[in-house]
C-alpha cells in the first residue's frame, strides 16, 4: 500500500515549518491590526501568544504534579464490587 | 385559534414506549420522526404558560414557553434526532427508547413553569439516563450505573427538600429567579449544581459517561448537565459565587483530561470544563454573560456530541478506548478523522466554528465588567481547552504513532449523523445570526473583528506549540487518575461493609437476647392465659364483690384527700 503523505518525515517537517511560520505571522500581524486592549496587561506585545503558551505549560506541569500523587494502574478498580 | 397544543417533551417520552414494538424501516422512521415531531410541536407553542392547574393549593404551569426555554428545548430535540440517527444500528433495543425518555424529560424541565414540574421531569431524566447507561450491557456499565443513580438520587432528594421548603416559604410554586438567601434556596442550588457536575461531586460524570455504549455516551453528554445549566440560568443568574465554581470546573476538567488515557473519559472531563464556562457566565450575570452561557450550551451540545460520535465510531470499529492503544486511524477512517477534528476545533473556539461565536460572549462579559482576574482565568482556560480536547483528543486517537489498526469509516447512519453535526458546527460559526436571534436577550455583539480573530488565533496556536513542545510530558500511560469517586468506590463501601459486619454481630447478639426475652414473655403470657391462668380462670363472685368494694373504698379515700 502506498504510504500516506503524512507518513513521510519530509512532509511532517514541512508542516512544522508551516506551523512555525503561521505562529510568527499571527504575532507580527499585531503591528498591522489595532487590538484595542481592554486590560493593561493585554497591551504587552504578543500578550495572547506568550500568555497562551505559558498558561498551557503551567497546566501541563500542574497535571504532571497531580499525576505523581494520583495516578494508578488502570486495573486499579478491577474486581471491585465482585463480592 | 383552537388550543391544539401538544407537550413536545411528552411526544418523545410517550413515543419512546412505542419504539420497542416497531421493527426495521418503521422503527428507523419513528426514531427520526419523533424528535422532529417534538420540534414542530415546540415551535407551534406560543409564548406564555399553558395547562395551568392547581395542585395541593399551588398553581402549576407544566408547559411554559419563553425564549430561554424554547432555545434549550430546541437543542434538546435536535440532539435527540442526531443521536437517534447515530444510534440506529445499536443492537440494544433499550437504548434509544431510554434516551428518548431522557431527552423528552429534559425538554420537560426546559418547558416547566413551576418547580414541582421541574422536579418530576428531573427525576425522570435520572431514570432515563440510568437506563441508557445500563443498556450498554457490560459489567462495568452496570457497576457505573449503580454509582451514577446513587449520586442522582442524592441530588434529587436535596432538590426535593429545597423545593418543599420553597413552597412553604414562598407559598408559590412558580419557577422564578431565586437567590441563595434561605436554606431552601441553597438546597435547590445544590441540587442543580450536582447535576451540572460541579465540585465536590463532579467525578460522577467522568466515572459514568464513558461506560455507556458507543452511542449511549453521545446521548448522555447532552442532557443532564445542560438541563442543569438551564435551571441555573433561570433560577440563579448573577449569583456571584457561581463564577468561582465555574472557574474551578474549567481547570479541574483540563487538568484531569490532560492526565487521562481513555479517549471518552478525556471528553467527559471536558464536559465539566465546558459547563464551567457556562456556570461562570451565569455567575457574571449580565445580559451578555447569560446570552453567552445559553449560546455556549447550544453550541456545546452539538460539538460535544460530534466529538463523542467520532470517538464512538472508533470504539465501535476497534473495541478500544485507550489512547495508548490507538493512533494512526486517519489512514482508514478519513471521514471520522475530519468530523472529529471539526468538533475539536469547535470546542476550542477556533474562528469560523460554533464555539468561537458563543464562548467569546462570556469572555466579553468579563471584559465589560472589568473583571481582570476572571478574564485572565477564562483566557488561560480557553488555551487549555485547545490543549486537552482540541489537540490531545484527535492527536492521540487519529494521529500520533501508528497503532497498525485499519478499521473503516462507520456505516451510513453514523456517517450522516457526524456529517450533519459537523455541518452545524461550521454553519453556526459562519452564520451566528440565527442562533443569536434565539437567545434570551437582544444581542449586541460582533464576534468577527480583526482584533478578536487575531488574539484568539495567537492564544490557540501557541497553545498548540506548547502541546507539541511538551509532548514527551503528555505521553499516554495505561493509568487512571484517582478522583473524588474514589471516596464512594473504596472507603465508603469498605466502611459500609465494616458497619454491616459489626451491625450483624450486634444484631445476632441482640437477637439472642431478644429471643430469650421473647421466650420468657410468651411463656408468661401462656401461663396466664391457660385455662387456670390469671386471665382465663373463672373468678368466684365473692372475690369480685370484694375487689369492687376495695376500689370503691379507695375512691372514697382519694375523694376526701386534699
Amino acid at each position: 500500500m502506498k504510504p500516506h503523505w503524512l507518513d513521510e518525515p519530509r512532509n511532517v517537517k514541512r508542516l512544522w515549518r508551516l506551523f512555525l511560520a503561521v505562529l510568527a505571522a499571527t504575532v507580527l500581524a499585531e503591528l498591522a491590526v489595532a487590538l484595542h486592549p481592554h486590560f493593561e496587561v493585554e497591551a504587552l506585545f504578543g500578550f495572547h501568544a506568550w500568555y497562551g503558551f505559558l498558561a498551557c505549560a503551567a497546566m501541563i506541569l500542574v497535571a504532571k504534579g497531580l499525576g505523581l500523587l494520583l495516578k494508578r494502574p488502570d486495573t486499579y478498580y478491577e474486581g471491585d464490587g465482585d463480592e | 385559534m383552537s388550543e391544539w397544543l401538544v407537550h413536545p417533551g411528552l411526544v418523545l417520552v410517550l413515543g419512546a414506549f412505542a419504539l420497542p414494538w416497531l421493527h426495521g424501516g418503521a422503527r428507523s422512521a419513528a426514531v427520526l420522526a419523533l424528535p422532529l415531531a417534538a420540534l414542530v410541536c415546540l415551535w407551534q407553542l406560543p409564548e406564555g404558560a399553558r395547562w395551568q392547574t392547581a395542585w395541593l393549593g399551588y398553581e402549576l404551569a407544566p408547559l411554559s414557553v419563553d425564549k430561554l426555554s424554547r432555545l434549550f428545548a430546541t437543542i434538546f430535540a435536535l440532539m435527540a434526532c442526531g443521536g437517534g440517527l447515530f444510534a440506529l444500528r445499536q443492537t440494544s433495543r433499550l437504548e434509544i427508547p431510554a434516551a428518548y425518555v431522557y431527552a423528552g424529560s429534559a425538554i420537560g424541565v426546559a418547558l416547566a413553569g413551576d418547580l414541582v414540574t421541574v422536579f418530576v421531569f428531573w427525576e425522570l431524566m435520572a431514570v432515563g439516563s440510568t437506563l441508557v447507561l445500563w443498556s450498554a450491557g457490560t459489567k462495568t456499565a452496570w457497576a457505573a450505573s449503580r454509582r451514577y443513580v446513587m449520586i442522582h438520587l442524592l441530588g434529587g432528594v436535596v432538590l426535593f427538600a429545597g423545593v418543599t421548603g420553597h413552597l412553604l416559604d414562598a407559598g408559590d410554586a412558580a419557577f422564578v429567579r431565586m437567590a441563595p438567601d434561605s436554606v431552601a434556596h441553597w438546597l435547590i442550588l445544590i441540587g442543580f449544581l450536582i447535576n451540572a457536575g460541579a465540585p465536590p461531586l463532579s467525578a460522577w460524570l467522568p466515572d459514568a459517561y464513558p461506560e455507556a455504549s458507543w452511542s449511549g455516551t453521545v446521548f448522555l453528554s447532552a442532557f443532564t448537565t445542560k438541563t442543569a445549566v438551564y435551571v441555573l440560568l433561570r433560577g440563579f443568574p448573577g449569583t456571584e459565587f457561581l463564577v468561582w465554581i465555574g472557574l474551578f470546573m474549567v481547570f479541574y476538567g483540563i487538568v484531569y483530561a490532560l492526565l487521562e488515557n481513555d479517549m471518552r473519559r478525556i471528553l467527559a472531563y471536558s464536559i465539566v470544563n465546558q459547563v464551567g464556562f457556562m456556570i461562570a457566565g451565569i455567575g457574571i450575570g449580565t445580559e451578555m454573560a447569560l446570552n453567552g452561557a445559553a449560546a455556549h450550551a447550544f453550541t456545546h451540545i452539538v460539538y460535544k456530541a460530534l466529538l463523542l460520535m467520532s470517538a464512538g465510531a472508533v470504539l465501535a470499529a476497534t473495541g478500544r478506548r485507550k489512547c495508548s492503544e490507538l493512533g494512526g486511524l486517519f489512514h482508514s477512517m478519513p471521514l471520522t478523522t475530519i468530523c472529529g477534528t471539526i468538533g475539536a476545533l469547535a470546542i476550542s473556539s477556533f474562528p469560523l466554528t460554533s464555539g468561537f461565536v458563543s464562548k467569546s460572549m462570556v469572555t466579553q462579559a468579563a471584559i465589560d465588567g472589568h473583571l481582570t482576574w476572571v478574564w485572565l482565568a477564562l483566557a488561560a482556560a480557553s488555551a487549555g481547552v485547545f490543549l486537552h480536547a482540541g489537540i490531545k483528543f484527535p492527536w492521540f486517537v487519529f494521529f500520533q504513532k501508528d497503532s497498525g489498526l485499519r478499521p473503516g469509516d462507520p456505516p451510513a447512519s453514523m456517517r450522516w449523523a457526524m456529517i450533519a453535526f459537523a455541518f452545524l458546527c461550521i454553519a453556526l460559526g459562519v452564520w451566528p445570526e440565527p442562533l443569536y436571534r434565539l437567545l434570551p436577550y437582544a444581542v449586541d455583539y460582533v464576534p468577527y473583528t480583526a482584533a478578536h480573530v487575531l488574539t484568539q488565533l495567537q492564544l490557540l496556536l501557541f497553545s498548540g506549540l506548547a502541546f507539541f513542545a511538551m509532548l514527551p510530558w503528555l505521553k499516554r500511560t495505561p493509568t487512571l487518575t484517582l478522583d473524588v469517586d474514589w471516596l464512594w468506590r473504596r472507603p465508603l463501601p469498605a466502611l459500609a461493609r465494616a458497619a454491616a459486619r459489626n451491625f450483624g454481630r450486634l444484631r445476632d447478639g441482640a437477637a439472642v437476647r431478644a429471643g430469650s426475652l421473647a421466650g420468657r414473655v410468651s411463656a408468661g403470657l401462656r401461663r396466664h392465659r391457660e385455662p387456670d391462668g390469671l386471665f382465663l380462670r373463672s373468678w368466684p363472685t365473692g372475690g369480685m364483690a370484694l375487689w369492687t368494694m376495695t376500689m370503691l373504698l379507695a375512691w372514697l379515700v382519694l375523694y376526701y384527700l386534699p
